[in-house]
């Protein structure tokens, strides 16, 4: 059975008939008894004074229920939208963390701020009401790009300069050393740009009161529960989880953007006793643009010190982080512990310091999306190597080579915290290399250049920190909560099996995932095993799924919890069996008594579990249901190598990717095709950013790319298909040896895509390209160089 | 307000609507078929494509009044009782959806992709889905569930031919 549904085998999704059949059950798709739609009235300013809002008018508007403001919000002494990672700064003060109220009360910090909640009978009716709430706001100066942050206008007027916080990590004085011994300095400036998430299912929520019980519940489109439980009943609206039932059911994609607790969750949940009918709330996407939490914007300085030959001998960076208007729940962490902290990349670079300032502007807040912080230090490693290597007339892979981290160096200890486990950094290289074909490539540009374009292959060798988290590494970091994770088996009198998982799939598959776990381990058919998530009436306690940890730290919590089971139902075998618990084995879901033929399937010992007749309760008890909680003793370190291979029109500056090859050490893999299916998804994300994606602001604050028309989301016809496979070091610190998968993709790939660019460019003399490097930013980057090439 | 009178997956169905009622809100609200997404609001992403009069359409761009007589196929009327479409079952066997919000559309897409070009190349596929945006997939797995789909709809068509 185990090699049909257990852990190596692509065995097909169990969820998806329900979605290709259309019975997916999205919040939007919920309709309550009674239930009224919210509309919210959001800031057209990037910065400004709320004199007054006036509502009269639109309270008399057919089809409304109720209107609120932030006064009435303040008023009944709801909490700020909390931040989940305390940041110390440098000098040993904690970050700057200004109030974010769920509703605004006298001032807006950002275009899509919300104002107001109109309550109506329909959405329509919502919307034409809010239409007539008179707002008198005083315009100000708004602070918009983070390279300027310092200078602007203030956000809040208790953050100086705009600063959240000024954080250090490494080794400054060593680096410092080091560079005083360099042979060759490479520097480099880079941006990496601002992004909107985007999944595909927009937010959504569903505030209910029930008035019988007192106990609220809120539907919403999240990746984590129980955190949205424990962030808005215990800060937020000061409702006690044993009164408060969190819901989200099927989710349509998260990407790290249905993370973080929004205010429009507290809102609807704060409403609902109110109306005294539940209120439904459905983010329109350009909503979305202006409400869900962005991605990446940092802009940083790095130096790399190399020796002659190539070795390097210290990095230091300084590197701007936007956070936005406010402090979304893990803003704070990722452009430090999930960023500096991954600097030293899969090289043995001695010496590293990295200073990271972040900002306030007036924007839409900004945390983590796929790869958080560590697609970042990616970029920044990737393109210096690179350049490095150009400067010095050395190859590119060998530099490579040269500085990898040896395979016989793990457990790794860099100089920026972390220390790998494991890693194999020269095999994921030569598999690539082999299958991307590298040694066709030059025949292959030659005859591009026979049809006018150019062709690039570029290279990008990463490593990442995921299976989020220790939590006596994060709690220690300023993390204000614990990430690890708990699971539930329940064994059925029947022999089916019910797990209760605190990760929450919106995407992933762990219904089918989870499922060959257990298939494996108890030996029960995958049509046996039911996986339960997303509800926190039914699953006990969860830390839900971000930076790639639902296997890694929930999959493990999963198997502790059946180890736990499958040495119970060991007891209950020996006791039927009258024999020892020593001598009974079990194996492929059968229970044996070595040296005899006694035997006892996984389910009899189950239904036995449930009709103990006589069972010595003194040793025994009866039912067949056990609890585990994991916490990971470390992160775990996917790696790999992208490589990338475009050609470029010079005569338009049109970039097509024509190859794009991943292998990836991602550990142990339970299901190959749900693996690769997320790293093409990640691929993607990473090529979306290097090419097409970009969030833009107008200097007054205006979101210029608020809507599909404006921001390039990728369409099937911008990639090819996509080579991928996997090489394997095993996690050392986890059962399964798993790593995580979710992320690697969209952390590897966008410095394979600008390394690529840039190799095709390199014949016109183009030595720099920032992200994306759309058609008009490539041509005008060749024009350019052309011009300066004739005025030499 | 006005009514309106179509047959959605089969069945006679008539409404009062708002005039300004759009097509996939008469199909999610009116007629609890909330298979037919809504990822946006500008008629890009395409989660909302339906069958009209055997075309695909975006019903987020069209009024529920305009559908008036038409008659209409949602993702809930793709498969034959529990016997999926051949499309379905070819995004399953490739694993062409992860989060399964734009999944409906890709499949209502994809398979009138097929009825006007039965054996599509990648290219054709990839320019087809132009107006269907996944966030999930990379798109790679779609297109080799359309390309399987297609091979499986060929062989029904065959079959049912010979």
């Amino acid at each position: 059975m185990s090699n049909v549904t257990g852990i190596g085998v692509s065995v097909k999704r169990k969820e998806d008939k329900r979605f290709l059949m259309g019975r997916g059950n999205y919040t939007d798709d919920i309709a309550r008894p009674g239930m009224t739609h919210g509309y919210i009235l959001r800031s057209p300013h990037a910065h400004a004074k709320i004199n007054a809002i006036d509502t009269t008018e639109a309270e008399k508007a057919p089809g409304v229920v109720a209107i609120f403001t932030g006064k009435d919000m303040a008023a009944d002494g709801v909490g700020s939208v909390p931040c989940g990672w305390l940041i110390t700064q440098k000098d040993g003060s904690p970050m700057n963390e200004p109030a974010h109220p769920p509703l605004v009360v006298d001032r807006v910090r950002h275009v899509g701020d919300q104002v107001a909640l109109i309550v109506a009978e329909s959405l329509a009716q919502a919307k034409d009401a809010a239409e007539l709430i008179e707002i008198d706001y005083e315009e100000m100066p708004a602070t918009v790009g983070v390279a300027s942050a310092a200078t602007g206008p203030l956000v809040h007027d208790e953050v100086a300069g705009n600063l959240c916080y000024d954080w250090e990590i490494g080794d400054a004085a060593a680096v410092a050393e080091a560079f005083s011994k360099a042979h060759h300095i490479t520097k480099i400036d880079v941006t990496n740009n601002r992004l909107i998430p985007n999944a595909m299912e927009p937010r959504a929520y569903i505030g209910e009161f029930d008035k019988g019980t007192g106990e609220y519940t809120l539907y919403t489109t999240s990746q984590n529960p129980h955190v949205i439980r424990l962030l808005m009943g215990a800060f937020v609206l000061n409702i006690p989880e044993h009164k408060l039932r969190v819901v989200a059911p099927d989710v349509g994609g998260g990407f790290g953007s249905k993370i973080f607790h929004y205010a429009e969750e507290a809102i609807v949940t704060w409403a609902a006793p109110k109306v005294g009918r539940p209120i439904k709330w459905t983010a329109e996407r350009s909503e979305s643009f202006m409400s869900d939490a962005h991605g990446r914007d940092h802009v940083s300085h790095a130096e790399l010190a190399l020796a002659e030959d190539g070795t390097f001998l210290g990095f230091k960076v300084e590197t701007t982080a936007n956070m936005g208007a406010y402090l979304s729940t893990f803003a704070t962490s990722v452009p430090t512990y999930l960023y500096a902290t991954l600097l030293a990349g899969v090289y043995k670079t001695p010496a590293i310091h990295c200073n990271v300032k972040s900002y306030f502007t007036n924007t839409v807040p900004v945390d983590a999306y796929r790869g958080a912080g560590r697609p970042e230090a990616t970029y920044l490693i990737e393109r210096i190597v690179d350049k490095a290597a150009r400067e010095m007339g050395l190859d590119r892979v060998e530099i490579r080579r040269k500085n990898f981290i040896p395979i016989d160096a793990f457990p790794y200890q860099t100089p920026v915290a972390l220390q790998y486990d494991s890693g194999n950094y020269f095999a994921t290289l030569d598999r690539a290399e082999d299958m991307a074909d590298v040694a066709g490539f030059p025949a292959r540009k030659a005859e591009a250049a026979k049809r006018g374009k150019l062709r690039g292959l570029g290279y990008s060798t990463y490593v990442e920190a995921c299976g989020i988290a220790p939590s006596a590494v994060v709690g220690s970091l300023g993390a204000r909560a614990g990430l690890f994770e708990s699971a539930v088996v329940r064994v059925h009198p029947t022999g089916g099996v019910t797990i209760f998982t605190g990760s929450h799939s919106h995407g992933q598959g762990h219904e089918t995932t989870f499922a060959q776990l257990v298939s494996e381990t108890l030996g029960i058919p995958l049509e046996n095993v039911e996986i339960s998530h997303g509800d926190t009436n039914k699953v006990p306690f969860g830390m839900g799924t971000y930076g790639s940890r639902s296997l890694a730290v929930g999959g493990e919590a999963l198997m502790k919890a059946m180890n736990k089971v499958v040495e119970k139902a060991r007891k209950i075998a020996a006791h039927v069996l009258e024999t020892a618990v020593e001598d009974v084995d079990f194996k492929d879901g059968v229970f044996t008594v070595a040296g005899t033929d006694k035997a006892m399937p996984f389910a009899q010992v189950a239904l036995t579990a449930y009709v103990p007749h006589n069972f010595p309760h003194d040793q025994l008890e009866p039912g067949l249901e056990e609890q585990a909680f994991y916490d990971p003793m470390n992160f775990t370190y996917p790696g790999g190598c992208h490589i990338c291979e475009v050609e470029v029109d010079p005569d338009t500056g049109v970039t097509q990717v024509v190859g794009m090859t991943a292998v990836d050490d991602v550990g142990n893999v339970v299901n190959p095709m749900i693996v690769h299916g997320q790293i093409h998804g990640g691929l993607a994300q990473g090529i979306g950013q290097a090419l097409l994606e970009e969030c833009v602001y107008d200097e007054s604050g205006q979101i210029v790319t608020g809507s599909y028309m404006d921001y390039a989301m990728p369409r099937a016809d911008a990639f090819p298909s996509f080579k991928v496979d996997n090489c394997v070091t095993e996690c050392t610190h986890n059962s399964l040896g798993v790593k995580g998968c979710g992320e690697v993709g969209a952390i590897g790939s966008p410095p394979s895509v600008i390394n690529a660019v840039l190799d095709a460019l390199l014949d016109v003399g183009v030595t720099d390209i920032s992200m994306p490097a759309t058609p008009a930013k490539v041509w005008a980057a060749i024009q350019g160089a052309k011009t300066a090439q004739a005025a030499e | 307000m006005p009514t309106v009178s179509m047959t959605v997956n089969g069945k006679q169905v008539s409404g009062e609507v708002d005039a300004r009622k759009l097509l996939v809100e008469f199909l999610r609200e009116n007629l609890l078929l909330t298979g037919t997404h809504v990822g946006c609001d500008t008629s890009q992403c395409g989660a909302c494509v339906v069958h009209v009069d055997g075309r695909s359409v975006k019903s987020c761009t069209m009024l529920a009044v305009m559908a008036d007589g038409a008659s209409v196929t949602t993702i809930e009327g793709m498969a034959s009782g529990e016997t999926m479409h051949p499309m379905q079952e070819a995004f399953r066997e490739q694993h062409g959806l992860q989060c399964g919000f734009c999944t409906p559309g890709m499949v209502m897409s994809a398979v009138d992709l097929v009825a006007v070009n039965p054996d599509p190349s990648e290219a054709e596929i990839r320019h087809w889905l132009g107006g269907n945006i996944c966030r999930c997939t990379g798109y790679h797995n779609i297109v080799e569930a359309v390309r399987d789909g297609a091979a499986r709809m060929r062989a029904l068509g065959k079959a049912a031919a010979e």
